[in-house]
């Protein structure tokens, strides 16, 4: 047993860490490391950089132009970049679609995709969930008929889906749509490829708590879609959805931008003062903070075993979506009361990157509330918190 | 980096395991506890056989040259099986102390023969006034010729009744809670004016009061450096910590397997309570604690041998912070998830849950590792 880096994972450390100090767009990073507004340019600007650097796919198989990283080097890679105040990498496409094209689609499916995925040329979005349909997905709704005509083959798609991040700038998204209602639900779903640009797509905005535009509904009307889109068989959609899942694993727990927002926090409570002295020194606010700190640390060792166990990660995984979003939410929290009354002025107009307009108080305050209610999200997205207890009671407790 | 035990470590851990679910179930150990001794020197012996006993100290020592790891290992295994026997006092917090502190000739001396199961030493740390800060030492050592004379209140002393030598802390120069004058005896129990008021702990373990009243211990009672003891003694304790997590995780995923075990057999309304959402995700999140804690107290038995004082008292303070606070929420809810069970003493888990919430209280709780992880950052 050795919990120090190994001398290469280490010099791995200092070359991603090199990379990124000399190629993060300093604007971006002030952006996230202030919590301002990023817009489609600045993930694409940093994607592309990646690409261009060979390491914006880790996750792939080299063969796709993957990196063939060890679980540790996924980590490092991952823990630097949140660290730095790198934006993430947009999962839709590089995480989640390209591994279920890799592995089902057809040779034009990967031939036409995955390279305009792998260069940020296509936004993706993901279409899973539906007004009716939120922890029971398999329930959805979404109507795809295939139809033969003298145009070719094709699906006409429709229904709504929901809560779709960051939709507004999606060039395709990737549906889970109903084939077959005849058949048990999760065997009438299928896995379709569909450009946002078709006619009868519509995209309307939902508006967060902190009056951000982040998720959007997603509106088909007799959407055509050419059969080619279709990714492996039909009816097997929900076999493909739940690979997926199985591949979003080594970010979730999102520790390193959880070690920059603690550290954040120390500065920002290092500022304020109650009593006249440092909140951080405060007893009652620092021992809060260490609360969450330790969970942190530990944290880090717990994803760290999952990485090293010899075996893919499972349903343990889920304990990394659990922890990494408690302790998510625990410091947007902490951060928010840190700041004291400063948390009341909202000013959504100061989160644009080009603001340079009066502040109202300390600048480091300007977002913390926003952030906070944001920050409600991470429980709910990705499978529920609760969702992922039942995956552990049942597939690891047995219960 | 890597989280994989040897094929050695691999022998030792199963062999432990399968000694004490097959020598030590909950009818045993209850023999064992209501004896007058309070433990067994019958098992003891077979732990000296066994070579646990000595697993960590050098083998010039008398002992096998192991790590902090094979400590960590051996007491995840005693926790497994709420082992009473004092392997905590005697080898991972006595044993520290001689280890890290004595002489050459004392290690020797005492070492080999902790490793051999002849002989039980005891940490007498605390007082009534102390709670877990080790430089608040009230107990006196004034210079007598070439030796000393000791006075003072030992408090809750692990083990004090039935070790042969006691680990002493005594102030010759300072104020109480000063952090230099502080030096380390090596007092034999029996000496004249030791007075032992042995009782039982909550957990099924003994300790004691012990009274110095002007106890004459001759030079070569000095444990280390006089009047500086406090650095090393803050080492050895850091050790011990690390030692009760890892224990506590052995605990801790004993008592949630039983629980979990109850949940899938016990019926009410026609199914197994373990159908239960509501009961689910608090299984669900006792396993969180137990995993949370595993990975801090095996970070813990690694970082305690960091030469950087600073990272190996964060390092082992955190271990001790989610121990404690894991360790409380694993025991309540067990208790709560066994209903009336829970509370019956006639059932393991609540023996479990005993001991985990004594572990808290020991060597410093959740409050005071965290005021002290905030001063080591």
């Amino acid at each position: 047993m050795d919990l120090n880096y190994t001398k290469e994972e280490q010099a791995f450390r200092d070359e991603v860490h090199g990379f990124v100090h000399d190629n993060l767009p300093k604007d971006i990073a002030d952006k996230v490391l202030h919590h301002k507004r990023l817009v489609k340019d600045d993930w694409v600007r940093w994607q592309k950089i990646l690409f261009k650097k060979g390491w914006v796919a880790p996750n792939w198989p080299k063969e796709f132009g993957g990196c063939a990283w060890t679980p540790i080097q996924q980590h490092i890679f991952d823990e630097e970049c949140g660290y730095a105040g790198a934006p993430r990498v947009m999962p839709f496409g590089l995480v989640m679609v390209a591994p279920v094209i890799q592995n089902f689609g057809s040779q034009w499916q990967k031939e036409y995709y995955l390279p305009r995925i792998l260069s940020s040329e296509d936004w993706w979005a993901q279409g899973y969930s539906e007004p009716g349909s939120g922890s029971d997905l398999a329930s959805l709704k979404t109507k795809a008929r295939f139809v033969k005509s003298a145009q070719g083959e094709h699906y006409i798609v429709d229904g709504q889906k929901t809560w779709t991040t960051l939709g507004q700038y999606a060039d395709m998204i990737f549906c889970l749509v109903r084939t077959d209602s005849t058949v048990k639900k999760q065997e009438g779903i299928s896995f379709l490829l569909i450009d946002m640009k078709s006619p009868g797509i519509t995209v309307r905005p939902i508006i967060t708590l902190d009056e951000e535009h982040e998720v959007n509904e997603v509106f088909f009307d007799n959407v055509k879609v050419p059969a080619r889109n279709l990714v492996g068989e039909e009816g097997k959609g929900w076999t493909y959805a739940k690979f997926l899942l199985g591949h979003e694993r080594t970010g979730i727990a999102r520790v390193g931008e959880s070690k920059r927002e603690l550290e954040q926090l120390k500065a920002i409570a290092g500022k304020q003062l109650r009593n006249g002295k440092p909140l951080m020194q405060d007893p009652r606010f620092r021992d809060r903070v260490t609360a969450v700190e330790v969970e942190l640390m530990a944290l880090e060792i717990t994803l760290l075993r999952v990485l090293s166990s010899r075996t893919k990660p499972g349903p343990e995984a889920s304990i990394l979506k659990i922890k990494g979003t408690d302790i998510q939410q625990a410091l947007t929290e902490l951060t928010m009361e840190a700041v004291g009354p400063y948390a009341l002025p909202f000013r959504p107009e100061a989160r644009a990157g080009d603001w340079h307009g009066e502040p109202v108080g300390p600048e480091y305050a300007a977002a913390a509330a926003a952030v906070y209610f944001n920050y409600r999200k991470t429980s709910i997205y990705g499978g529920s918190n609760e969702i992922q207890r039942n995956i552990i009671s049942q597939m690891v407790l047995g219960l | 980096m890597d989280f994989i035990v040897s094929d050695e470590q691999q022998q030792l851990r199963d062999s432990l395991q399968k000694f004490i679910s097959k020598e030590y179930g909950f009818e045993a150990r209850k023999a064992i506890i209501a004896s007058k001794q309070g433990f067994s020197d019958k098992i003891w012996a077979q732990f000296a056989d066994m070579g646990i006993l000595g697993v960590a100290f050098d083998e010039a020592h008398g002992g096998f040259g192991g790590s902090s790891v094979d400590t960590m290992l051996v007491i995840t295994e005693l926790g497994r099986g709420i082992v009473v026997e004092p392997y905590f006092s005697t080898v991972v917090l006595g044993g520290s102390l001689i280890d890290l502190a004595g002489s050459e000739a004392q290690k020797q001396a005492i070492l080999s023969e902790v490793a051999q199961g002849k002989m039980l030493l005891a940490a007498a740390l605390g007082e009534p006034n102390s709670r877990y800060e080790l430089n608040s030492v009230e107990t006196t050592a004034k210079r007598d010729g070439a030796g000393y004379v000791l006075n003072g209140h030992k408090a809750v002393v692990l083990h004090g009744e039935s070790a042969d030598k006691l680990v002493v802390s005594a102030r010759s120069a300072g104020g109480a809670r000063d952090a230099k004058g502080i030096s380390l005896f090596l007092v034999d129990r029996k000496s004249a004016g030791v007075a032992v008021q042995g009782y039982r702990t909550l957990d099924g373990m003994r300790a004691a009061e012990i009274k110095f009243a002007n106890v004459k211990v001759g030079a070569d009672a000095l444990l280390g450096e006089a009047e500086n003891a406090l650095p090393v003694l803050e080492r050895a304790a850091d050790f011990a910590v690390s030692a009760l997590c890892a224990e506590a995780v052995g605990s801790m995923e004993a008592l949630n397997a039983a629980t979990f075990e109850y949940l899938k057999t016990r019926q009410q309304f026609g199914r197994p309570i373990g159908s239960f959402q509501a009961l689910q995700h608090r299984a669900v999140d006792m396993m969180i604690h137990c995993e949370q804690s595993r990975s801090l107290a095996l970070l813990a038995s690694v970082k305690v041998q960091s030469e950087d004082p600073n990272e190996r008292k964060r390092t082992v303070s955190a271990a001790k912070i989610q121990i404690g606070r894991s360790g409380r929420v694993i025991c309540e809810e067990a208790i709560q998830l066994h209903g009336g069970m829970g509370v019956s003493n006639e059932l393991a888990a609540g023996h479990y849950a005993k001991r985990l919430a004594m572990i808290n209280a020991t060597l410093g709780d959740v409050d005071h590792h965290s005021e002290r992880f905030a001063n080591a950052a």
